[in-house]
């Protein structure tokens, strides 16, 4: 008889034989005219040019820090959840066991809350905005009409 | 009985038991023109057409017609629209990406002969056959969902009438 691991060497026999099958006659079956062209880069129509691996802004990393600082305590309350409401623990320290675990708890989050403010006053959470610059050339369009549609939009 | 007779109007199921005797030819064109998978793009107005085609009122699904988002999985390019010079090199360049063998509907006057632009438009194609190989015309300006369904049925007869052997050279 097969054994448990002999069925599954068989399923992956099976698998192998039939794919192996359908390429085949696929293969069999298909024409074969690559071209240049036909080979290249999809990029919808496009010329594919450049690498895919493109720079984007280090301010992400940043951004990215400090949403594992915050990603990792949330895993952190989770076990401490579980074990904050246990009723014997609290009966058996008259409880004592809650308060301390709460404590215990909030200590934790007002240290990361401090790295928090930390970075908030090192202004890494300020991202800088582009900046709104005024034409530099001699147009019949005066620039007063430039500044009524910006005004308009930035008193709002 | 084949698969052709099987697809007539007349043939009445009766439930006994049917043999299909059929050739590799006949099996894999039934296979290939009851699944034409386009390339899933518009150009111009032809395309609210064509998505009304796609969408559930005429459903061009029942025929196999299921659009795809690569040229690599497509076998069918529906021109459905005017065809610019800019687009026309996009174009030219989708088709040659496309795995043979591959279909070609000129949906609509733009794609066929320019339609409107056919003398003035400085910046339009006098009909994309100038550029790749066209298989069906579909008239009309836009043409109505019910012509491009008719389309779409010319290109199976087509693909029905085709052998593998011409296919492969």
């Amino acid at each position: 008889m097969l054994s448990d691991f002999g069925i599954v060497l068989l399923a992956f026999i099976f698998a192998a034989v039939a794919l192996m099958l359908v390429f085949g006659i696929s293969w069999l079956l298909r024409p074969s005219n690559p071209t240049t062209e036909k080979l290249a880069t999809y990029e919808s129509g496009e010329d594919p040019i450049g690498n895919a691996n493109i720079r984007f802004n280090v301010r992400f990393y940043i951004v990215a820090l400090i949403f594992i600082l915050f990603d990792v305590e949330l895993v952190f309350l989770f076990p401490w959840a579980t074990v904050f409401g246990n009723k014997e623990y609290i009966q058996q320290t008259n409880g004592l066991w809650g308060w301390f675990t709460l404590v215990e708890m909030f200590i934790f989050i007002v240290v990361l809350a401090l790295g928090l403010a930390y970075v908030w006053a090192k202004g890494h959470l300020e991202w800088v905005k582009p900046d709104m610059k005024t034409p530099k050339f001699k147009s019949k369009v005066p620039m007063s009409m430039y500044e009524n549609v910006n005004k308009k939009y930035t008193e709002k | 009985m084949n698969f052709d007779t099987l697809e007539k109007e007349a043939h009445i199921k009766t439930g006994e038991s049917e043999v299909i005797l059929t050739s590799l030819d006949e099996l894999a064109n039934w296979a290939r023109a009851n699944s034409l998978w386009p390339l899933g793009f518009g150009l111009a107005c032809c395309a609210i057409e064509m998505m009304a085609t796609y969408a559930s009122n005429y459903d061009l699904e029942r025929f196999g017609v299921f659009p795809r988002n690569s040229p690599r999985q497509s076998d069918l390019m529906i021109i459905s629209g005017t065809v610019t010079f800019k687009m026309a090199d996009r174009i030219s360049r989708l088709y040659e990406q496309m795995p043979d063998p591959k279909y070609v509907v000129s949906m609509g006057s733009c794609s066929n002969c320019g339609g409107p632009y056919w003398e003035h438009g400085y910046h339009v194609v006098k009909g994309v056959d100038r550029i790749i190989p066209v298989d069906i015309y579909v008239p009309g300006c836009p043409p109505r969902p019910e012509a491009l369904i008719g389309g779409i049925l010319k290109l199976q007869e087509k693909v029905k009438q085709q052998k593998l052997a011409d296919l492969k050279k």
